[in-house]
């Protein structure tokens, strides 16, 4: 499971990269995994405000559906629009093409987990 | 024993033996002793023979529509039944299969549905359907949630004709008031049909009217799409009589963001209320919120074209606490026969039954109005299909009443629900109504004055 | 022995492609004035003509749906043993006495005296189900399981605000069926988990924690999804009633003890009754159901309505009543479903009723003894008509619970249920039914115990299963994600 090193994780396995003054959120590996192909993406409307831990939208594969959450307080600045036609960029690149959120915010570091806390918490949950 | 239960008592031996019990009650073990019983409080069981005479007795006292002469509508029609469409019905192989969760043994169930849903499209004008839903009356309720969906819930009102079949507002009403929306009625004018103008509300998700109405009158589709829209609600087109589908256009071609209601015309018998057969049909965009079940076209691994339930990570079995609907078995059944008869006649055989209707229905209101005697059309300027709403000179119970006593199963009292229109009967006619039977209703009408 | 050739059936929207005139129904001659729709409604309301909606020979047709059944498989033909569906035998008089004229012909707003077979029909059904359950009261009218689930919800609900009590929970276990959480939210109630014991029971301890003044229902399958009976329901329904909550049970298991025992004595307050299951009403390739809901007294003034009452030996049909639930669906009921099930509840009786349970608990044991040991058994609990495997020693040669389901069809089977219980990974979830003969449950034991050594032998010829059906394995991603769910014009290529 590829856990990049330059990035924060929760622990409801998204993950999250400072860009600017805007956090940039996605899936880890793991997620899509377990999710299967992913085959939509419910994204958020840009302009919509969220708390730290709250739902921003969903992602559907043929036999589950997900939420993922906002690891921060802050706005919905842009959502990634290749996803309505390309949503398996979840699955092939979820660090890179297939991130889902930008949110204005900043990361409060003592609630994320850097790499090597979530590698233990993938460590524990295949337990 | 029992022809239904696989295992004899010799059998029940030989395989207790083989789980080495001395007795099958040890098997019931683990169910306390205070709530068992040694028989629950019914007689013994009875031959095939029987069990048919009993039954067939008790049909018997029943007064069945083909007895008489009979023009009963109000959301429940009869309709011409081809044969060939029960004996579709009664093949094994589509009424004793399950769900068609296994697609590489549903084939013929999923295709049926892929039919079915295509046909739905066509005929309502919408670009997608589901596979079914249980009736009209629940169909308008999966289509209000449906609209506060769409809308992201941020608004809580619906706006419904009070023309809307009062059964199904009824049933509307027990749903609004557990999910906490507010269900405004509007009731119609002096000429029988619901005002556009009176359906611009900036609060409400939808616009829900019926047409042909519960009063049989044909309401001004085009200008209620635009009433919706102009306050950003969803507009919603309610069809209890299917059949009016052969020559009215379904309100997807007037942009209704969905049409729904109840195929019981389609090849389903009136089965004193069920089971009958709901539909839903929507706009593409909104797939994804559509309630329900859906079968998709794909492919299988040796590219072969298949057909399996697809995007059903919205219904309960996956979305649990958050599905669009809590509906798990559809009317698969009733699809198949609606698929059925509507293929049997084909395009043509339909459009011409409802000509059929149409005629049918016009000669009768011709004959009525020339009848007085206290006998009257309500709206006589309003356009109709193949029902129409008739005073006469007492009450419409009075009436159905005093025509029954004639031989004659005449119509629905109008106002047993109340409503903001006269006390009359509901007369519809269809193809099922040959000039005898108009004969027999007017020659009756004409006695009661 | 392999099957005759089956041709690939095309789409109605298919045949007769050069759309020549055909005819499939001749409809009687109009002997009155024809008239034109122009004439009669307005223009811009008439529809365009359906274009691809063809018409056909009545042989045509016949021929297609010939060819469409044969694609599926059904109860009629071998075990179906579905997990919680109970796919047991339709009897043939079912489908005759619900096609008889005086009940197919009726119309749910002929008045009273027209139709009291009909309605004395309907009472005896009642009268009949709640001596199956014990309970005060039934409603005939939800159209389906999960519509029974919201029914039954709903009148809790009524009872609640009746007695100016509002709560927002309904308790579920892990182990339900997804219906119970998506009806508890549609109801407007927070579904909160209650965790399942090392048995696969309910967690009596955390249900306690969990079991306070904000909780308006416990929800529960008796026996639950692994085949287990809730053995401490009396001190369930005790702590539930304690706390004012009801005790709601999901009856999709009550082929399991039908006749044996009755869920009035266990403390439900509701239990809806699959008929399309228990008793016997034909799946029809996903409904039409029927899930009448049985009730205490606590719950009888809130029935919906329309109800059948009787007064005498008269019967009436009660349209308006001011502490009722309301109306769930339109009319009473599905009435001819209702038809079958008392058919059905005729030719069995009492006797034949808990015939029926102990087969059903008889074979699903077997079944569990035979394939023990093969297969891994998650819950070592007694079960009672189902059986719960799941696919743990497969997994280690990456065969899953979906392989040996596909391999299965090759055997000439249905697979079991393997989409939940949720709380079982790679579940195999068993239910034969009383229906089959002996050597029918033989064959399709000895059918997984030779795929459980195809595994260990040749798992490729598991993974790539099925091999012997109409269509191979299905793209269901491709189904989701390229959505196509009509035919188009365009189609025509």
């Amino acid at each position: 499971m590829s856990v990049p090193n330059d990035l924060s994780y929760t622990r409801s396995h998204e993950w999250a990269r400072v860009e600017g003054n805007l956090v940039v959120i996605g899936i880890t590996h793991y997620a899509q995994d377990q999710l299967g192909e992913v085959v939509y993406v419910e994204l958020p409307e840009v302009g919509l405000g969220a708390n730290a831990g709250e739902e921003l939208g969903t992602l559907e594969s043929v036999k589950a559906v997900a939420e993922f959450m906002s690891p921060v307080a802050g706005e919905v600045v842009e959502v990634n629009d290749r996803l309505a036609e390309e949503p398996n960029l979840v699955n092939e690149d979820p660090y890179g093409d297939g991130w889902l959120v930008k949110i204005s915010g900043s990361l409060e570091e003592d609630e994320l987990l850097d790499a090597e806390a979530y590698k233990e918490l993938l460590a524990e949950e295949s337990h | 024993m029992h022809p239904w239960v696989g295992a004899g008592p010799d059998d029940r031996r030989h395989l207790l033996d083989e789980l080495g019990l001395d007795s099958l009650e040890r098997l019931f073990a683990t169910i306390p002793q205070e709530v068992c019983v040694d028989r629950v409080d019914l007689p013994p069981g009875q031959d095939e023979d029987t069990v048919q005479r009993a039954l067939a007795a008790v049909a018997d006292r029943n007064l069945t529509l083909s007895s008489h002469p009979s023009f009963l509508g109000a959301g429940v029609y009869r309709h011409i039944q081809p044969s060939l469409v029960d004996a579709v019905l009664s093949r094994a192989e589509f009424f004793t299969s399950y769900t068609p969760y296994q697609p590489e043994i549903s084939q013929g169930t999923l295709q049926v549905i892929f039919e079915f849903q295509t046909l739905i499209c066509q005929l309502t004008g919408c670009e997608v359907a589901n596979a079914s839903l249980y009736d009209g009356a629940t169909s308008v309720v999966e289509a209000v949630l449906f609209a506060h969906r769409v809308l992201r819930g941020k608004r809580n009102r619906v706006l419904v004709a009070q023309t809307v079949h009062p059964v199904y507002r009824t049933v509307l009403d027990t749903y609004a008031g557990a999910v906490g929306l507010e269900v405004v009625v509007v009731p119609p004018g002096s000429d029988g049909r619901t005002d556009p103008g009176r359906l611009r509300d900036e609060q409400a998700c939808c616009v829900v009217v019926q047409s042909p109405s519960f009063l049989g009158v044909v309401e001004d589709l085009p200008a209620i799409a635009e009433a919706a829209h102009a306050s950003g609600a969803l507009a919603v087109q309610v069809v209890t009589e299917a059949v009016s589908l052969g020559i009215l256009a379904g309100g997807g071609a007037f942009g209704f963001d969905a049409v729904c209601g109840e195929a019981q015309s389609f090849g389903v018998a009136p089965g004193f209320g069920g089971p009958h057969l709901g539909f839903f049909a929507c706009a593409e965009k909104n797939v994804r919120q559509m309630p329900g079940r859906l079968a998709g076209e794909t492919v299988d691994e040796e590219g072969r074209r298949a057909f399996c339930l697809t995007l059903s990570t919205r219904e309960q079995h996956i979305r649990r606490a958050k599905a669009t609907s809590n509906i798990c078995t559809n009317q698969g059944l009733m699809a198949l026969a609606a698929t059925v008869w509507l293929e049997a006649l084909g395009g043509s055989g339909l459009r011409d039954m409802a000509r059929s209707c149409l005629a049918r229905s016009h000669e009768l209101k011709r004959r009525i109005a020339e009848l007085g005697g206290g006998w009257r059309l309500s709206y006589p300027a309003a356009p109709t299909f193949n029902e129409f709403l008739v005073e006469g000179p007492a009450g419409g119970d009075e009436l159905a009443r005093r025509l029954a006593g004639d031989g004659v199963l005449a119509g629905v009292p109008s106002r047993r629900w109340g409503g903001n229109w006269p006390d009359g009967l509901l007369i519809a006619v269809t193809e099922c109504n040959r000039a005898a039977d108009l004969d027999a209703l007017v020659a009756a009408m004409r006695r009661v004055s | 022995m392999k099957r005759r050739a089956l041709r690939d059936e095309p789409l109605f929207f298919e045949l007769n492609p050069r759309r020549a005139a055909r005819q499939g129904h001749l409809l009687p001659p109009l002997d009155v004035p024809d008239v034109d729709p122009a004439a009669a409604l307005p223009q811009t309301l008439l529809r365009a003509p359906v274009e691809d909606f063809p018409d056909l020979g009545e042989l045509e047709v016949v021929q297609h749906f010939h060819r469409l059944s044969q694609l599926n498989y059904a109860v009629d033909e071998g075990l179906y043993p579905l997990g919680s569906c109970t796919m047991k035998y339709n009897p043939r008089i079912n489908e005759r006495t619900a096609r008889l004229a005086g009940f197919a012909d009726l119309h749910p707003l002929q008045p009273d005296d027209q139709v009291q077979g009909a309605l004395a029909l309907m009472w005896e059904l009642e009268q009949a189900l709640k001596a199956v359950t014990g309970m005060a009261g039934v409603t005939l009218q939800p159209a389906a399981g999960a519509h029974g689930e919201l029914t039954g919800i709903l009148m809790i609900r009524k009872a609640l605000e009746a007695r100016g009590d509002s709560r927002s929970i309904v308790l579920v276990p892990d182990s339900a069926h997804g219906t119970n959480p998506a009806t508890a939210s549609f109801a407007g109630y927070e579904a909160v988990e209650i965790p399942s014991a090392a048995d696969g029971t309910v967690d009596l301890a955390a249900l306690a924690e969990l079991m306070d003044e904000r909780v308006a229902a416990v929800m529960l399958t008796v026996p639950n999804t692994l085949g287990v009976f809730e053995h401490r329901i009396l001190e369930i329904s005790e702590l539930v009633h304690r706390r004012g909550g009801f005790l709601y049970l999901d009856g999709a298991n009550l082929n399991a003890f039908v006749g044996r025992a009755l869920v009035g004595r266990m403390g439900a307050d509701a239990m809806h009754i699959n008929l399309h299951k228990t008793f016997s009403t034909p799946h029809g390739g996903g409904g039409p159901g029927a899930g009448p809901v049985a009730v205490s007294e606590a719950l009888l003034p809130h029935l919906p309505v329309p109800r059948v009452v009787r007064e005498g030996d008269h019967f009436r049909m009660l349209w308006h009543d001011p502490n009722s639930v309301g109306a769930m669906r339109g009319f009473a009921g599905s009435f001819l479903i209702l038809v079958r099930a008392m058919t059905y509840i005729k030719s069995l009786g009492a006797e034949g009723l808990r015939e029926l349970s102990g087969v059903a608990v008889l074979y699903a044991n077997l079944i569990r003894h035979r394939l023990r040991g093969a297969y891994h058994l998650r819950y070592d609990a007694p079960s009672l008509h189902e059986v719960v495997f799941d696919d743990s020693i497969q997994a280690t040669r990456d065969i899953h619970n979906t392989d040996i389901a596909k391999r299965l069809l090759d055997y000439g089977f249905h697979p079991p249920t393997m989409s939940f219980p949720l709380i079982v990974h790679g579940a195999l979830m068993i239910e034969p039914t009383e229906s089959a003969s002996p050597e029918e449950v033989t064959a399709f034991c000895d059918a997984m115990l030779e795929i459980a050594r195809e595994v260990e032998r040749d798992p490729q010829l598991v993974k790539s299963a099925p091999h012997d059906t109409p269509v191979r394995r299905v793209d269901e991603v491709r189904a989701a994600r390229a959505l196509k769910v009509r035919w188009r014009p365009e189609d025509r290529g």
